[in-house]
């Protein structure tokens, strides 16, 4: 990506918070939203229009869970890890998502195709287990259902996810 | 020109907002809390719109999207006024019968309606069905009836007319002695008395002061706080306002969880209504009191549900806490005297501004007043958010809205308080629930989570999980936290493989007893709950796993082995097809068996089975 361009964007989202230190955490979550991660340079150039050090931008940036310093995957699969779905089974799905994909939580499987990461409740609990792929929620889930719905990922249409959120809510 | 000069204006505005409501007309309400969304909810009222459209009856029938009704378990929810008619899992292939029939005919669709589980009687009205006509729903009931990003709505329920009250017919100190006459106490768990708190921060020297809605719900199993302010946000903002005017604040500060985007975009469309109406920003009603809300999006530290660090997290800086010898209400945010209260606590505030503070105070027990919102999820049929009045026993809440535990499981324990509470065995069931009986258990309110758990639930296991879920949430500043719970979870890892000794357990408790007394904030102070709770009631199972090397809920994976009973296999095959590590053999129609060499205990052929062919143990 073209470094100007970069600056642009960081430029507009800082001048959104004012400028102010108080945004920094607003201003994180806007550069991750653009680029669905926190780019080494976009950090650097933050720090540089709120006059503080990169350090102080770094330690904010790994402090927070949400945030993610590495690209991540075109789909984002989120294990609900709540306690109502942990009594659920919520393990034995993650489990599953592990060895299928060969990551653990907070990585990217190599095809840079999914990122895993758990979440701690997303309260939803009536549906539990529960897990989220962009956006999409699958309800009642299965170690069984796991491979099923990867696949229907890669292929990846709305419609075909609608489908299988549909049998889920047969099996119930 | 909307801008509401006068109380008088505000009054003269919810008239002609009621009189534009034709009660007689039909309007069809479709929950779009989270819940019902996750179940298709936002298809189901695109089809609404189009099939209202497509039988030309625009003109006759009203179609409003609320927030969360509490129900979850049913959703998608659709209640059709003005008969209150109650259709549960409705589907986009329902739509367009309910459209002809249901609306427009009063006809009623006998498939859609709940069945009483008790009774196995269809019920048709939305207070009949147990699950609410057992509730108090003070707070909570307008989620239903409102459309949360149309003010109208809110205020030709009456909403705004508390802070037309308060701002010109109460002085500040009588608010506050209202608020400490109701005997509200602070929703986010601590459960300190607020008007307290607000007259401390009242009483603080200096100019500038804030007041804070803490939405950072960070409690696994509780959606509450969310509900709120995805369902009924202008509750949460007036109550914020009056409490401003309280404390002698100008500025407000709404901390949400950025993973509720929901919450975030109703939030926001509130505020900028309300701006537009007048009743934020310069001069509210010409009142001369003026007051700002803004919104500050946490980053996914659970930490930072605590006070001081949420405050710093404000800031901009780390969410860490600190040493709390000067209070919040001294020293807060900016070192300014701040307020700082939990989203269920601002949304009472109003109700208790309009009906009285001894209205309030009659509601509960002794100590602990109002009504509460808990979450009832887990092993429950009936999951979803319920709203009683303080002490009401476990058991109502569990066996009578909760509608008892699914598949005819054995109740074990239910957790309370999150990650900071304890779990509740069985012989407890008919304890009242109020802040003081659940401390006393060993548990606490919290933010009102209640997660039921059966016989397949492994206490070790909860506690177990408790654990790393703190670890990974400490921020790790304090010794206690950081190490201790570290410890701890070793041990309890350790019990949860069979390799523990039997003089481990005390050890757990004594590192448990010295991580709650010396940690620096709440978070480490209640971690060891789980541990200390479970291993006050359940210790046998404790044993079990030391002693016998048995899990007998069937939970450890290094306790246990997956094997066939051979009388009941049918050899039908599925078992051997779905296995993913090809570790089942046997001929059709003949018993199959399971390597256990091979075997990973994944559970799907446990899950596949129909004959209950698969044992554990």
């Amino acid at each position: 990506m073209e470094m100007t361009k970069i600056f642009q964007e960081v430029d507009e989202i800082v001048s959104r918070y004012e400028g102010q230190i108080t945004g920094s955490v607003g201003i994180l979550q806007d550069i991750q939203k653009r680029y669905n991660y926190l780019p080494q340079e976009a950090l650097v150039h933050m720090a540089k229009r709120l006059n503080v050090p990169l350090s102080q931008v770094y330690s904010l940036a790994t402090f927070y869970k949400a945030f993610s310093l590495r690209p991540r995957g075109k789909h984002l699969i989120s294990v609900c890890m709540g306690t109502a779905c942990h009594v659920r089974g919520a393990p034995r799905i993650l489990e599953r998502l592990q060895k299928t994909l060969n990551i653990k939580p907070g990585q990217t499987s190599r095809d840079l195709q999914f990122s895993l990461e758990t979440v701690n409740c997303l309260g939803a609990c009536a549906l539990g287990p529960l897990m989220v792929i962009d956006g999409e929620y699958f309800g009642n889930m299965s170690a069984r259902k796991v491979e099923s719905i990867l696949k229907r990922c890669k292929k990846s249409s709305g419609s075909q996810k609608n489908q299988e959120n549909e049998e889920n809510k047969d099996a119930v | 020109m909307k801008r509401i000069k006068t109380p008088s204006e505000l009054e003269k505005l919810r008239k002609s907002i009621l009189a534009g409501y034709d009660s007689s007309r039909a309007c069809i309400t479709i929950c779009k809390g989270t819940g019902c969304s996750a179940s298709g909810a936002a298809a189901v009222v695109a089809t609404f719109r189009e099939e209202i459209k497509r039988q030309k009856v625009e003109t006759k029938i009203d179609i409003r999207t609320t927030g969360c009704h509490g129900f979850c378990e049913r959703g998608p929810l659709v209640v059709i006024y003005p008969e209150g008619i109650f259709y549960q899992r409705v589907s986009t292939e329902d739509v367009a019968e309910i459209v002809s029939q249901t609306a427009m005919r009063g006809r009623i669709i006998e498939r859609l309606l709940y069945i009483d589980p008790a009774t196995d009687k269809k019920v048709v009205h939305e207070n009949e069905v147990p699950f609410y006509n057992k509730q108090l729903r003070l707070i909570f009931g307008n989620n239903g009836r409102i459309d949360p990003t149309e003010i109208r709505d809110y205020i030709g329920l009456g909403g705004y007319s508390s802070l037309s009250k308060t701002l010109f017919e109460m002085k500040p100190q009588d608010v506050i002695e209202a608020i400490k006459q109701s005997g509200l106490r602070g929703r986010g768990g601590g459960g300190f008395p607020t008007g307290r708190k607000w007259e401390s921060c009242r009483e603080a020297e200096g100019d500038i002061k804030y007041v804070i809605c803490n939405a950072d719900e960070g409690d696994p199993g509780a959606f509450q706080d969310r509900s709120l302010l995805e369902g009924n946000p202008h509750s949460v903002l007036e109550g914020l306002i009056i409490g401003g005017y309280a404390v002698g604040a100008k500025e407000g500060y709404i901390y949400v969880r950025n993973e509720y985007p929901l919450a975030v975009e109703h939030v926001g469309i509130a505020i900028e209504q309300a701006e537009e109406y007048g009743l934020l920003g310069e001069n509210i009603f010409g009142s001369g009191f003026s007051f700002t809300i803004k919104v500050s999006r946490g980053g996914g530290a659970f930490v930072c549900g605590e006070s001081s660090a949420l405050m710093a997290s404000i800031e901009g800086r780390l969410g860490e806490p600190r040493f709390k010898h000067v209070h919040a209400t001294e020293k807060g945010l900016w070192d300014r005297p701040t307020t700082l209260n939990n989203v269920k606590t601002w949304a009472t505030v109003p109700l208790i501004i309009n009906k009285g503070a001894d209205w309030y105070a009659r509601i509960g027990t002794e100590k602990s007043k109002g009504t509460m919102i808990f979450s009832l999820v887990g092993k429950i049929n009936n999951t979803g958010l319920v709203e009683v009045p303080m002490g009401l026993p476990l058991r109502d809440l569990i066996y009578g809205i909760g509608g008892g535990i699914p598949g005819e499981k054995r109740f074990k324990a239910v957790q309370t308080g999150g990650p900071s509470g304890g779990c509740i065995p069985e012989k407890l069931l008919d304890l009242p629930v109020d802040y003081e009986r659940l401390t006393e258990a060993g548990s606490m309110m919290g933010s009102g989570g209640l997660i039921v758990m059966d016989e397949d639930t492994c206490m070790v296991n909860v506690a177990k999980y408790f654990l790393s879920f703190t670890i990974d949430e400490s921020c790790g500043k304090c010794t206690p936290c950081r190490e201790g719970i570290k410890h701890m979870l070793e041990i309890l890892s350790n019990i949860s493989e069979g390799k523990a000794r039997e003089e481990d357990l005390e050890i757990l408790e004594e590192l448990g007893n010295m991580v709650k007394e010396t940690s620096l904030c709440a978070l480490g102070g209640s971690a060891p709950n789980p541990v200390l709770s479970t291993l006050r009631y359940f210790r046998d199972e404790y044993e079990a796993h030391i002693k016998d090397k048995k899990c007998p809920a069937g939970v450890c994976l290094e306790l246990i082995q997956y094997s066939i009973d051979e009388a009941k296999c049918t050899g039908c095959g599925v078992c051997k097809k779905e296995c993913p590590q090809g570790a089942i053999s046997g001929e059709k129609k003949e018993p199959h068996k399971i390597d256990k060499k091979i075997c990973i205990k994944c559970g799907i052929c446990l899950e596949v089975c129909k004959f209950d062919a698969i044992e554990v143990g």
